[in-house]
């Protein structure tokens, strides 16, 4: 491997670093309502392809950009605060796994529903940007995903000062912390569900907006749910910063695996190494690389 | 999954235990195969039959000892494939032993990806399980040989045959399907009241506690995944040869997965008759809605608008028995049937 060509591997690590921007924009889906309600939301694959629909949807009704974006932001909180009622309220106090499988019937719901109403076949979307590639020294670089890199680190920006600076965002963090101290002193438990639902709709719409147009809106959309799970296994459940780090790792060392290590099985490892990746790192520390210690008692 | 108690209520103090398994034994055998048409046994009793076994073994694993696996589809498609390929490359073995060399592939699978469950729990183990999934898609696709360099990655199923004995037609196919799950269901249910089976019910509800009294969790986490692939792979192979009787591993996804899982909370966790239960719903379920579809709104309808709101309606479903009947369609049955038995 004399003439080893290191361009080309930055080439690789770069794309790779930038797709994991995108895995992590689906993971913070899950954190924040792992975080808030203890609830692994399978459903989240399903909330960025009935958000991505809805919005296309509305889209190519002739309505602007922008009153499609907040008529879908509106949608999003409604479908929030009806999950609260109608799913999350009777199986309060259930064991999580219960919950995680609602929303794995969630999950089924939202794919038929967005399916039925905006039709099945595949909507393009432009987001008004070109995807052309910026030569930065040797290194070519999609201008695509690095617009996709800015809007999820704008939105993780928001998402912090929000957690940071308001009322609402301490809620949040009291009711991650502790559940029951944080109804003792007067939080509302379901208004809280509801309004962290919302704001993983709001990511959702993010992330299927940036997806959509990468890939066109379709139900293939749904999937990427399987791509974000382990990244939020490497970087633990319940950290935003978790699913960053590890949306990069997994999207690195994926393209990284791909290229130097595919040819050797004979291509196509991609599908399942991050899981493999995931699974090594989880024998040698459980919980993740951010993850709280082992929250689940026996 | 905390409050499931064993299964020692019997569904009615008058009634002896065997009676019902005696008179499902009976319809089983003598009666449906007279009164069946093919249509029955090819849509409705042969996916039926794989698909509780199937879910019999997720049970077992799920149920019975607390271990989430959202793979089960992958160990299915481990078993049907190995089957088919202990079948061909070795001339003259009978089918009777390739299937059993078939369940014992699947359980060494089901084994190998059972070893995170001795560091993992809960989520972290569901998504771990998830990597079986794409591992064993993959290797099915990637590797011709698995599938003897057929173009197209789908095989004819051979004939089936037991003991000289030609299993041919609708009809054979299912009494071979019906025999298969007949045995491994009984060995089943016999060995949930053994020691095994009982320490998997100690690693489900407190782990710890269980190791306190002597259970080893290693070899009892293994046994559970071992024995369920087991069941689960020779399901696979009934899904393969019986039922649709070619073997591609398209059949053998994701979604398959969820809906053995789907079948075992509506059926009902940690019970043997809950996966028949669950199974025979989930299987008649999505004929009689695109009946129910094509009888009001005509050819209204088109099959995706049915796949969709099929789709909607299971996923209700599902949330509905979470919510409302917690232990299942098995409840459910126990609780009417004593009232009725009651009353008389």
């Amino acid at each position: 491997m004399s003439d080893f060509d290191y361009s080309f591997l930055l080439e690789v690590l770069i794309g790779g670093l930038l797709s994991g921007v995108m895995y992590s924009l689906v993971a913070i889906g899950f954190v924040l309502i792992y975080k808030t309600s203890g609830v692994l939301n399978f459903a989240q694959g399903a909330m960025v392809l009935f958000a991505a629909l809805t919005f296309v949807g509305i889209l190519e009704h002739g309505v602007p950009f922008f009153v499609s974006l907040l008529l879908t932001l509106l949608i999003m909180a409604v479908l929030g605060v009806a999950v609260e009622q109608t799913v999350l309220r009777p199986l309060v106090n259930r064991p999580p796994i219960t919950l995680f499988m609602a929303t794995l019937g969630l999950a089924y719901i939202l794919e038929g529903a967005a399916q039925l109403i905006w039709g099945a076949q595949v909507h393009g979307l432009n987001l008004g940007f070109d995807d052309k590639p910026i030569a930065l020294g040797e290194v070519l670089v999609s201008s695509f995903d690095l617009f996709a890199a800015a809007v999820a680190a704008t939105m993780v920006a928001l998402l912090s000062a929000f957690f940071r600076f308001t009322r609402t965002g301490l809620a949040f963090r009291a009711v991650a912390d502790d559940q029951f101290a944080a109804l003792a002193v007067g939080l509302r438990l379901p208004v809280i569900w509801a309004i962290v639902w919302t704001a993983a709709g709001f990511v959702a719409l993010v992330a299927g907006l940036l997806w959509g147009a990468r890939l066109g809106v379709q139900f293939s959309l749904s999937l990427i749910v399987l791509k974000a799970l382990p990244v939020l296994v490497l970087g633990g459940f319940d950290s935003i910063l978790g699913a960053i780090v590890g949306g990069l790792l997994v999207g690195a060392s994926e393209k990284l695996a791909e290229v130097y290590i595919g040819p050797l099985f004979g291509g196509g490892i991609e599908i399942w190494f991050a899981y493999v990746a995931a699974l090594a790192l989880l024998l040698i520390r459980p919980s993740g690389l951010f993850g709280v210690k082992l929250v689940e008692r026996v | 999954m905390t409050a499931i108690a064993l299964e020692t209520s019997v569904p009615s103090r008058r009634l002896p235990r065997w009676l019902p398994i005696l008179a499902i034994l009976i319809a089983a055998y003598g009666i449906i195969p007279v009164i069946g048409t093919s249509y029955l046994f090819e849509a409705i009793l042969l996916p039926f039959l794989a698909l509780s076994l199937a879910a019999l073994g997720l049970n077992i694993l799920t149920g019975y000892a607390g271990q989430l696996s959202l793979g089960s589809a992958a160990f299915m498609a481990v078993g049907a494939f190995a089957a088919y390929n202990f079948n061909l490359r070795i001339p003259g073995l009978p089918l009777i032993v390739s299937l059993f060399l078939a369940g014992l592939t699947a359980a060494a699978f089901g084994i190998l990806f059972g070893l995170p469950s001795l560091r993992l729990r809960g989520f972290y183990l569901a998504v771990s399980t998830l990597a079986a999934q794409f591992f064993v898609k993959w290797a099915l696709t990637r590797f011709g040989w698995l599938s003897n360099y057929n173009s197209s990655g789908v095989i004819d199923a051979p004939p089936l045959t037991l003991f000289g004995l030609q299993f041919q037609g609708p009809l054979g196919r299912y009494l071979f399907a019906l025999t298969i799950v007949v045995v491994l269901t009984a060995l089943a249910a016999r060995l949930m009241t053994t020691r095994s089976g009982r320490e998997f019910i100690a690693i489900r509800d407190n782990e710890i506690a269980a190791k306190v009294f002597g259970v080893s969790i290693f070899r009892t986490k293994l046994l559970a995944f071992g024995l369920s692939s087991f069941i689960i792979g020779v399901a696979g192979f009934l899904w393969a040869f019986a039922y649709l009787r070619t073997v591609e591993p398209d059949g053998f996804n994701l979604d398959r997965s969820f809906s053995i899982l789907f079948i075992i909370i509506i059926g009902g966790l940690a019970s043997i008759r809950g996966a028949f239960f669950g199974a025979a719903l989930i299987v008649v379920f999505p004929l009689l809605l695109s009946r129910l579809g094509a009888l009001i709104f005509g050819g209204v309808f088109d099959s995706g608008v049915l796949d969709m709101s099929q789709r909607i309606v299971i996923g209700a479903l599902i949330i509905l028995f979470l919510i409302a009947e917690p232990s299942g369609l098995v409840a459910l049955w126990d609780r009417l049937t004593r009232k009725f038995l009651v009353r008389r």
